[in-house]
């Protein structure tokens, strides 16, 4: 099977909708392609079915008329030659020959290892979030939040608004760092205000900043953890911790497609072209900065996609949202004693149990791979690799295809898609 | 802010692990997983049990066989009426 379309987009978060919307309305046929059932990417994820949030509700309504046609369940899992993606649908694929790309493909958060951090019940703390909105009954269980910035009282405030009580808030920055960056909100009025709604509705939650989780505990499952909290140790049974530091682009794709990638984000010019002809990036790819950039970005590059003007306002918002993105990336940037946590014994590779003691000796993420067997596993290191960046300041390596564990049948390339012979691999 | 009410009568149920499981539609099979007795997808290499992690995708903790297909990712698959998920743990 094959699809054809002027422009492909690759994710449906705020960034990949933008795009889409521009793009369509100036009359191109675009593709929009999600791994996830719904559009709407993380910060919009299930409003699609309940819609309590205005802005998700204007862009998801505007894109449902724009023409755009969506795909949702499809991963982009290959880039067999300029032009083409191979994705996977379900239980079948197809390939899409498109004539510019967006790619949109958002970001992950960043997992730090420590002692009992793969017992069931530790997740991510947007990870904890987003199961609490998919419905994960978390009524009355009792919650310890550890990681920092906006998205730690984001993740907050959902577990408390659906019943669950947060025992406690843990922000790895130092006191300066946070209230300096707080006070910088200032210059951002909606999210200084959203910021203000979530603190005011968890006034009684313990906060404190230089905290973090040293170790979490249980038999089978998640029974307590045990924090620093400026030098002091603290000891709570909890039935959830969220603990993660951050976020950082999920660049695979972009790396399949040999976009050039630069202090962990995607480059390009004021056109958001990638350094590959006709390829953008928008969004979280350009460095985290929320989802004012990704829609932002996003219009940017639907409207240069669609060989349409750019109003001078949207250039101005681009460059409000990335000094924003700048002081986050600041505020969010992990303390070095979250680099010591692990033990030899603590796993860092969770799906081949690689425990950082094999690691002793490895210089980069390649020997790693060879002769400890990190990052082979399901996830091909989307986790471990991630946190051996940050531990260890190696960099990331490139994406060889699929960039998601696939079938064998989904890597071939269509006869009536490719235009050259398909090579066998 | 109150929760929002479900939505009446719009329930799925779906068996993981040979258990029913009844739960607003929409919910994902990683979110109805935390409604059985444990939340564990899967085991590791030695025995011991892990469960979801990130809650989109990445980290592939929470594979599971839904309707005979396996390594399906509970947290991207919406549960349906008469789904059946069986984890390896
Ligand atoms: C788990 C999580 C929860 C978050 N919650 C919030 C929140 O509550 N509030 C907030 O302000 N911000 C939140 N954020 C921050 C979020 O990154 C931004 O607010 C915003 O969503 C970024 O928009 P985007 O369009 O760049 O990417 P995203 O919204 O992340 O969208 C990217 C999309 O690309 C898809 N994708 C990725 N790779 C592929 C592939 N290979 N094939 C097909 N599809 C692919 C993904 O499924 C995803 O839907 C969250 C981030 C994460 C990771
Ligand atoms: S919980 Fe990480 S992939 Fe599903």
């Amino acid at each position: 099977m094959r699809e054809v379309c002027d422009l492909v987009v690759v994710g449906a978060g705020p960034g990949g909708l933008a795009a889409a919307c521009r793009a369509a309305e100036a009359g191109l046929d675009v593709l929009v392609l999600d791994a996830q059932p719904e559009p709407g990417g993380q910060v919009w994820r299930g409003e699609a079915r309940q819609g309590s949030n205005r802005l998700a509700r204007r862009w998801l309504t505007r894109f449902s008329a724009s023409g755009a046609r969506f795909r949702p369940g499809a991963r982009v899992i290959a880039a067999p030659e300029p032009g083409v993606l191979l994705v996977e649908e379900g239980p079948s694929s197809f390939a899409v020959r498109y004539g510019r790309a967006v790619l949109a493909t958002g970001a992950r958060e960043r997992f730090l290892p420590f002692p009992g951090w793969t017992l069931p019940g530790v997740l991510g703390v947007s990870g904890l979030q987003v199961l609490v909105k998919d419905g994960l009954p978390i009524r009355g269980k009792r919650v310890v939040l550890a990681g920092t910035g906006p998205l730690l009282l984001a993740a907050a405030a959902t577990i408390h608004s659906h019943g669950g009580e947060v025992l406690y808030i843990a922000e790895q920055a130092s006191a300066a760092s946070h209230w300096g960056f707080a006070l910088q909100l200032w210059r951002q009025p909606a999210k200084l205000l959203q910021g203000a709604l979530m603190s005011a509705k968890l006034v009684s939650v313990p906060t404190s900043t230089d905290a973090w989780v040293t170790a979490a505990e249980g038999e089978r499952r998640l029974e307590a953890v045990r924090l620093s909290v400026r030098g002091r140790e603290e000891h709570l049974h909890c039935d959830y911790l969220g603990a993660a530091y951050g976020l950082v682009p999920n660049l695979e794709v972009a790396r399949l497609l040999s976009c050039e990638t630069s202090a962990g984000a995607v480059v390009v010019d004021d056109r958001l072209e990638t350094r590959v002809p006709k390829v953008h990036a928008v969004g979280e790819l350009l460095g985290i900065g929320g989802v004012d950039q990704a829609l932002v970005t996003g219009e940017l590059a639907g409207l240069v996609a669609a060989e349409q003007p750019v109003p001078l306002e949207l250039e101005r918002s681009w460059h409000r949202v990335r000094t924003f993105a700048a002081q986050l990336a600041r505020h969010d940037a992990p303390r070095a004693e979250l680099l010591r946590l692990a033990t030899p014994d603590t796993l860092l590779c969770r799906c081949e149990d690689v425990p950082m003691s094999a690691l002793e000796g490895c210089q980069n993420l390649r020997e790693a791979r060879l002769y400890a067997r990190l990052g082979m596993g399901a996830c091909q290191g989307r986790t471990c690799g991630t946190a051996a960046q940050t531990l260890f300041g190696w960099t990331g390596e490139d994406v060889r295809p699929p960039c998601l564990p696939a079938r064998i049948g989904s890597l071939r390339i269509p006869s009536d898609v490719s235009s050259t012979p398909t090579r066998e691999s | 802010m109150r929760e929002p009410a479900p939505k009446k009568a719009s329930v799925v149920t779906l068996r993981i692990n040979g258990r029913e499981v009844t739960v607003p539609v929409g919910t994902s099979v990683a979110a109805a997983l935390a409604m059985t007795d444990s939340f564990v997808s899967r085991a590791d290499l030695s025995g011991r049990p892990r469960g979801p992690l990130c809650g989109m995708g990445v980290c592939f903790e929470c594979r599971a066989t839904i309707d005979g297909v396996p390594e399906v990712l509970m947290c991207l698959t919406p549960c349906r009426e008469d789904q059946t998920v069986v984890t390896d743990a």
